[in-house]
């Protein structure tokens, strides 16, 4: 069965990614995740944000206790303190470059013009063979209007795209009031590709401890209806490629998200759930379907439950989704 | 030439390191920082002089380094080094053996005295003096570009004599001094020490191609002409040196003397010196002999093998008195040892005519742990020596009413040139101080033709503790090796010093004082005390404030002034023309934070320019407007001792104390920690009784003791201060019972681990807790007036609190209180908890380290007694010998212990039968059972004392008498005593191993504590064999490739050795009981508590959260061995904490240590976090079967009673 598939103008042997998460924080853990069969890789996000608050960290840490009393006037070795920059991420993707034969894609966060640059010209250079922009935006101030939120997401992706000639990706919100414009215009702005969607790591509510604690939870199949139903729509409609992710679990999310029209789909909560070898199973399953359905590959699949592009779009929507209302209604009706 | 500013260790490092293949290392202050330099040097792969990198390897004792460093050079390497006092004397046996074999090497000595009385860090002779017979030759450097220059001295004359060299320079006032020198390159080095050489010394090397043997045992027959063979080498040695010295003449200008001449060619007195109060003396006669006197001074600088002839040489003829200065004592002896050696050179000299007259030699000693040595006292023992009968023997820097032997000095002598600029600041170690000035130094002396000194005078404390550094800059290189006394410039960093210090005391009249102040420019005079204003009057002083802590905040430096105040210095005193300074400052921002970040850089700079703006002069009023007094520094209320020593030593008048003040045997009283109010924290502790339950969690973790809880009738409140807080007990049985939670807030450090161990949150406060920390100003007041209340009220009866549980053992006093250690330590909570549970009987041996300077460094000793007068003995003795040290506690104690039972059974008709008998079979492991016996021999001791009254001391007694007297002196002992061998890894797993592991083994009924911070915490974080794989720590700078040594294993493997490894943050009650179980077990017990540690690179305050997550992850598991458990047939292995549900990266990547390796080197970082990972992994494994053996897979307690054990195996 022929699985292979494009991506970011890249040849990739099937359309099953990697998708950013702990997986891919090490060099072993990319190893791993080539050799079950992906791909490709998508790094673990670069975080600006966090680099620098881990700089200025170390920088205490180091200082705490130090000059102060004459047998230990200092207790790290001199160096100890460096900022960490994006050394530490650059070294893991060299690395990982060189250490599988699949495409690495380097996510980045960053959190100043200067830092999406900066970062992302070091991540070309360490051989990247693509760049994510995870546009983690979410504005403490709730008087920033969308549309400034909107101009923020195509400055980042124009700022990057002129340093790098490498291809650019965006992993997108949902939460646009216009999430159909806001793809096509990153897509006219030179996105090489669009991520549907962003999960964002959002705090929550201990009530025992009356804390907000962190937690993220792995997503599950029923979440994926929203980036499918935008991928349907997208299809055909943008330049771009389209990567899906959120709510893989089995081959039968492949196959929703392919006959949506997505050009790959990526996957972090499927396999931390089920281990790594797990994308050799969605591998098979998504092969034995396809055999099963009469498909000789996979392009002869994607797209084919797409809207079409001569469709009304929002037409469409609507219709399926009355539909669907209809329908779970009368699931549910008692009377 | 190339000029840099350098320390002494690093002049001396860089030229031993350029010519070694082998660096043995250890830590040991003040010399660590040569080591630290070359371990750092060499993982940075930097090469020595012929392209190679240095192997440096840590070794596990001073003794084990020696040895190596002995075997690399049989083995044929170039080999160094680096070490200080006790260190050095635990090289003596393999020095003895690389001088008998003619072995070139050379040791690199920063000098410190040896603990005697007392331990001290600080710099003196005594440890160099004590190696002076081992063969070695014996180089001292005076100054910081001596100690660069002569250790290429003593490389070169080793590789030319065959004789190792000790090359030395003064602890501290050398090592650790910034001086501007010139740097010798690699030619200097290749020029004095020829590859010939080398290649000689590796032809004498062990190699099997051509064997020999060396090291033989030797018989009567021949050792002695064997050992007189050698002569020739050492006669050869001080021309070799001097040819060594004057090659490096030719190549940099710098003339060096075996022992070297200045002053009057005709003088009549000289003084005769080494180290670098040879510098002080010189530049004193320079002085004297303009104001016409007949002076000079002799300077040594090759002290063994002594060069009799070169000082006989060196002295003029006309001298006809000698004060010859010794910085070590030599108790006992005719005289000190340098004074011996000239004496009996000028003596043989005499003897065979080659002098007509043999001058008058007196001995001084001075200068003893870094006491100051100045001009003034110089020039005090140049006019003893005029005296019509000069002091035969004297000391001098000191009062000495006891031996009478002090001389008397002219304290203000100034002579430094007038265009050396003096500067004095005063700082507190978190604000950056030091390092600031350490930057101007550099930024001074780094101009062509200036010169810059920098000496830096730290605390006796880890925590908030005060720096005073002390600076100089001119146009003359500054041969000034004493504290600044008449500053131009004072700079107050802390405006709370004012208060604590005699912050004026270094002002010259006329100087300018730089005040960092919260007040505004306007407020400031009338802030300050009245003696402050006074002095400013008095001395015309210049003011000017900035307030650069709300700057620094403001900037994002949080407490770090350093910058501001830096940029004010140079704005103020006109160093630098403003501009520049400004832009040297920014340029040496950027070389220092650089590889911090751009934000870094970016807040500092900006500091710069904020800073001038905040600048103001503070007009002077003509008179004083202050009635602001200065506190007393301890109060009136204090015994007799802590007001008249302690006080002084507190208000850094401890110089002061003249001989007769001090205790001649090292014994000082206890408990004096409580009358220093330190104030270190503007945020303290404070109790919210409304929703406290009352769990004793936050004093438990406390490690300065300064959370205190009681329980009392509800009517004592009657006459409580208004605002004194108390809540119902929270305990069924006790009605009309009040609880008080009482915090210590002049003793509380800030660090918030109480807070972070508070289970409870309010319901309509996130955030706020039973406990919170609040601003400590506004409740000062009232706080003191609860805190004095509070001591009015009744400690627990410790025969009613529940030491089971966590709350009730926080019921009990703390006999460990308000120590000096870093706020928020990890170990100090372990120690309270010891002294709660078994304080007034406990007899603590405590290794040298974190917990013996925090536990027993001068001025204060936290170890205190309860209100019976009962509380832990303590005592320090060594590192390396701390198990041997608690054993003969034991040894004694059961010795004792066996004489008062078979006394009292000799005496059981004279004591009263019965009362004898109920103390011999008195059980006691309670606590009740315990007060019952105190009461039995409470009262033994009524009978005894009555029944021997009438003996008087000296007169005859009856046998029965003797025998009551003999038994009233060991009485005591017929309670049980409590030994605890307390020490840090550095001391478990490394120098003490050997002891510790000999100890368990031993049977004997002792307990060990490790405070286990997994590096040497008190050197400053060097590798111990404690330290975890993956982790950087000084000397294992690349990440530490080893992982951490089992020694809970290894104890269990002896099978009666009771052992646990606890954490107070992942189990506080699972510590709790196994102090308890440990204590009770009648043979050795192990306790291994993670503490954790500044040097971990943590937030203090997540300390206990990082306790729970070593537990949590699997890398500290929580175990039991109890062999108690095997003989009833359970299974003595306990693992008390569930498995492992966190990855190992959740506990290491919060903390620098494992952090900075993946800022360094990713790829290494990655592969050792999974290395330990899997380390973690199967440790598990390994302690999950053992926990499901069967008892019989365990190794039976095959012990017999031990013979003084008696007694506590019958209460068993």
């Amino acid at each position: 069965m022929d699985l292979s598939t494009r991506y970011l103008g890249m040849e990739l042997r099937n359309p099953l990614v990697a998708s950013a998460s702990p997986l891919s924080g090490t060099v072993a853990g990319v190893q791993r995740l080539a050799d079950a069969g992906v791909g490709a890789v998508v790094l673990p996000s670069l975080f600006e944000e966090q680099l620098r608050r881990e700089a200025a960290q170390n920088g205490t840490w180091a200082d705490a206790g130090t000059e102060s009393f004459a047998e230990s006037l200092s207790y790290f070795p001199a160096g100890a303190a460096i900022d960490p920059g994006p050394h530490q991420y650059v070294s893991l993707l060299e690395r990982a470059t060189g250490a599988v034969d699949i495409p690495v894609i380097a996510s980045l966060n960053g959190s100043t013009t200067g830092g999406w640059t900066d970062y992302a010209t070091a991540l070309e250079e360490a051989g990247a063979a693509a760049i994510e922009l995870n546009i983690y935006h979410l504005p403490g101030d709730p008087m920033f209007p969308g549309r400034d939120v909107e101009q923020r997401h195509v400055e980042i992706l124009t700022t990057v795209k002129a340093v790098v000639d490498i291809p650019v990706a965006v992993k997108l919100s949902p939460y646009f009031s216009s999430t159909g414009e806001m793809a096509l215009r990153l897509d006219r702005a030179g996105a090489d590709g669009l991520v549907l969607f962003n999960r964002f790591l959002q705090p929550d509510i201990d009530p025992e401890t009356l804390t907000v604690t962190a937690r993220f939870g792995l997503s599950r199949p029923a979440e994926g209806r929203l980036p499918r139903a935008w991928i349907a729509l997208l299809a055909g409609r943008v330049n771009a490629c389209l990567a899906a992710t959120t709510g893989v679990d089995h081959a039968a999310d492949l196959a929703r998200y392919l006959l949506a029209g997505a050009d790959v789909v990526m996957t972090a909560s499927a396999l931390l759930r089920h281990g790594v070898a797990h994308a050799g199973v969605m591998l098979d399953g998504l092969s034995q379907w396809l055999a099963r359905k009469g498909f000789a590959s996979v392009s002869d699949a994607r797209g084919l439950l797409s809207v079409p592009v001569d469709a009304d779009g929002a037409a469409s929507q609507r219709a399926a989704y009355v539909t669907v209302m209809q329908e779970a209604n009368a699931g549910h009706r008692h009377w | 030439m190339t000029r840099a500013t350098v320390d002494g260790n690093e002049a001396a490092a860089s030229v031993a390191y350029r010519l070694s293949e082998v660096c043995c290392i250890y830590p040991i202050t003040p010399s660590s920082p040569m080591a630290e330099l070359a371990d750092e040097w060499s993982s940075q792969g930097r090469p020595n002089l012929w392209g190679a990198v240095p192997s440096v390897v840590e070794m596990q004792s001073e003794g084990g380094a020696a040895g190596a460093l002995h075997g690399s050079l049989q083995g044929g390497a170039l080999a160094t080094t680096f070490t200080a006092s006790q260190g050095l004397l635990l090289m003596i046996p393999n020095m003895y053996k690389i001088a008998g074999e003619l072995t070139p090497a050379v040791l690199h000595v920063a000098a410190r005295s040896l603990a005697a009385q007392g331990l001290s860090i600080f710099g003196d002779h005594s440890d160099v003096m004590a190696v002076r017979q081992t063969g070695f030759a014996l180089l001292a450097s005076a100054s910081v570009q001596e100690a660069h220059d002569l250790a290429l001295v003593a490389h070169a004359a080793t590789l030319a004599t065959r004789i190792p060299f000790l090359h030395f320079f003064d602890g501290f006032r050398t090592s650790h001094e910034l001086n501007t020198i010139s740097l010798l390159d690699d030619a200097d080095l290749r020029a004095l020490v020829p590859d010939e050489l080398v290649r000689a010394h590796r032809g004498r090397a062990l190699s099997p191609d051509r064997p020999f043997i060396r090291g033989t045992a030797q018989n009567p027959d021949t050792y002695f002409q064997a050992r007189e063979t050698v002569n020739p080498f050492y006669a050869a040695v001080p021309g070799a040196v001097q040819d060594a010295m004057d090659a490096l003449a030719g190549r940099t200008g710098r003339h060096y003397s075996v022992v070297e001449y200045s002053g009057h060619p005709q003088a009549d007195r000289v003084i005769v010196v080494m180290g670098s109060a040879g510098q002080t003396v010189a530049e004193t006669v320079t002085h004297l002999t303009a104001l016409g006197e007949r002076v000079g001074v002799a300077q040594v600088r090759l002290y063994r093998p002594f060069p009799a002839r070169e000082l006989v040489d060196a002295l003029p003829p006309t001298v006809s008195r000698i004060a010859v200065l010794d910085r070590t004592k030599e108790p006992g002896s005719a005289g000190e040892p340098l004074f011996l050696d000239v004496t009996a050179a000028l003596a043989d000299a005499f003897q065979i005519s080659e002098r007509d007259t043999l001058p008058q030699i007196i001995g001084g000693r001075y200068g003893l742990s870094s006491k100051e040595f100045t001009p003034g006292m110089a020039a005090g023992i140049f006019a003893e020596l005029a005296a019509a009968k000069p002091r035969r023997r004297f000391t001098v820097g000191i009062t000495d009413d006891v031996s009478g032997s002090s001389l008397q000095y002219d304290p203000s002598l100034d002579i430094e040139p007038p265009g050396t600029v003096r500067a004095v600041f005063f700082g507190l170690g978190s604000d950056g101080t030091v390092g600031a000035n350490k930057n101007t130094i550099k930024i001074l002396g780094a101009d062509e033709g200036a010169h810059a000194q920098g000496y830096f005078v730290y605390d006796s404390k880890k925590s908030g503790s005060q720096t005073v550094s002390h600076l100089r800059f001119g146009p003359m290189p500054i041969r000034a090796p004493y504290l600044v006394r008449h500053a131009s410039f004072v700079g107050c960093h802390q405006f709370g010093l004012l208060e604590r210090a005699d912050v004026l005391g270094f002002a010259a009249p006329g100087a300018t004082l730089l005040l960092n102040c919260p007040h505004r420019a306007e407020e400031v005079w009338d802030a300050l005390p009245r003696p402050v204003q006074e002095q400013i009057l008095a001395k015309r002083i210049e003011l000017y404030a900035i307030d650069a802590g709300r700057i620094a905040r403001d900037v994002g430096l949080g407490g770090r002034t350093n910058t501001v105040l830096q940029t004010c210095f140079f704005a103020i005193s006109g160093v630098l023309p403003r501009d520049e300074a400004v832009a040297r400052i920014k340029s040496a921002i950027t070389k220092t934070y650089g590889r911090r970040g751009a934000d870094v850089v970016a807040r500092n700079t900006q500091a710069v320019d904020r800073a001038l703006d905040g600048l103001h002069q503070i007009k002077v009023p003509g008179r004083v407007t202050s009635a602001i007094e200065l506190p007393p520094v301890v109060p009136a209320t204090a015994p007799e001792f802590v007001r008249t020593v302690t006080a002084e030593m507190l208000a850094g008048r401890g110089n002061d104390l003249p001989v007769s003040a001090l205790p001649a045997d090292g014994t000082y009283p206890v408990g004096t920690a409580a009358y220093e109010k330190r104030n270190i924290s503007d945020l303290v502790a404070q109790w919210d009784p409304d929703l406290c339950i009352q769990c004793g969690n936050c004093s438990f973790v406390c490690p300065h003791s300064v959370i205190r809880s009681t329980y009392y009738d509800q009517a004592m409140l009657d006459g409580a201060p208004e605002g004194f807080r108390s809540a119902p007990l929270d305990a069924r049985g006790l009605p009309g019972t009040e609880f008080t939670l009482q915090v210590y807030v002049e003793d509380c450090t800030g660090c918030e681990l109480c807070v972070q161990a508070c289970p409870v949150t309010a319901p309509g406060q996130p955030g706020h807790k039973a406990i919170n920390l609040a601003p400590r100003e506004p409740v000062l007041g009232s706080e003191r007036a609860n805190i004095a209340f509070f001591e009015t009220l009744p400690v627990a009866d410790r025969a009613r609190v529940d030491f089971g549980t966590v709350r009730g053992a926080q019921f009990l006093k703390p006999l460990f209180e308000f120590s000096g250690a870093c706020a928020g330590c990890g170990e100090t909570p372990y120690i309270k908890l010891l002294s709660q549970l078994f304080g007034d009987r406990l007899l603590v041996a405590n290794a040298t380290g974190c917990s013996s300077i925090y536990g027993g460094n001068l001025p204060t000793t936290p170890w205190t007694a309860g209100p019976d007068g009962r509380g832990p003995a303590w005592s320090n003795s060594l590192f390396e010998d701390n198990a041997e040290f608690g054993l003969g506690f034991r040894l004694a104690a059961d010795r004792q212990a066996q004489t008062a039972r078979r006394r009292l059974s000799e005496l059981r008709e004279q004591a009263g039968a019965e009362l004898v008998d109920e103390i011999l079979s008195a059980p006691q492991l309670g606590e009740s059972e315990l007060a019952s016996q105190r009461e039995r021999i409470a009262e033994l001791k009524r009978r005894l004392a009555a029944a021997t009254c009438a003996v008087q001391p000296g007169q005859p007694a009856d046998p029965v008498q003797d025998a009551l007297l003999d038994l009233l002196s060991v009485a005591d002992h017929l309670v049980r005593r409590s030994v605890w061998i307390v020490g840090g890894d550095g001391w478990a797993y490394d120098i003490g191993a050997g002891g510790l592991d000999h100890v368990l083994a031993s049977g004997r009924n002792v307990n060990v504590l490790v405070l286990d911070t997994e590096v040497y915490s008190n050197t400053g974080g060097q590798s111990s064999k404690a330290t975890p794989l993956g982790a950087v720590a000084k000397f294992a700078a690349s990440g530490k490739t080893m992982p951490k040594k089992d020694l809970a294993l290894q104890a269990i493997a002896y099978g009666y050795v009771y052992v646990a490894r606890v954490a107070m943050g992942a189990d506080p009650q699972q510590t709790l009981r196994a102090f308890r179980e440990a204590e009770a077990y009648d043979g050795p017990s192990l306790i291994i508590a993670y503490s954790h540690c500044i040097a971990h690179g943590i937030e203090m305050r997540d300390g206990l959260g990082q306790q729970y997550r070593a537990t949590a992850s699997g890398y500290w598991p929580l175990i039991r061995y109890d062999p108690v458990l095997r003989d009833c047939g359970g299974n003595p292995f306990l693992l008390d904490s569930p498995r492992p549900r966190i990855p190992l990266s959740d506990y290491t990547r919060r903390e620098l240590r494992y952090r900075a390796l993946g800022n360094t080197d990713p790829a290494e970082a990655e592969r050792l976090a999974a290395l330990a990972q899997q380390a973690v992994d199967r440790q598990w494994d390994t302690y999950e079967e053992m926990a499901t053996r069967g008892p019989a897979h365990f190794p039976p307690d095959a012990r017999r009673p031990a013979p003084g054990a008696a007694n506590v195996q019958e209460d068993h």
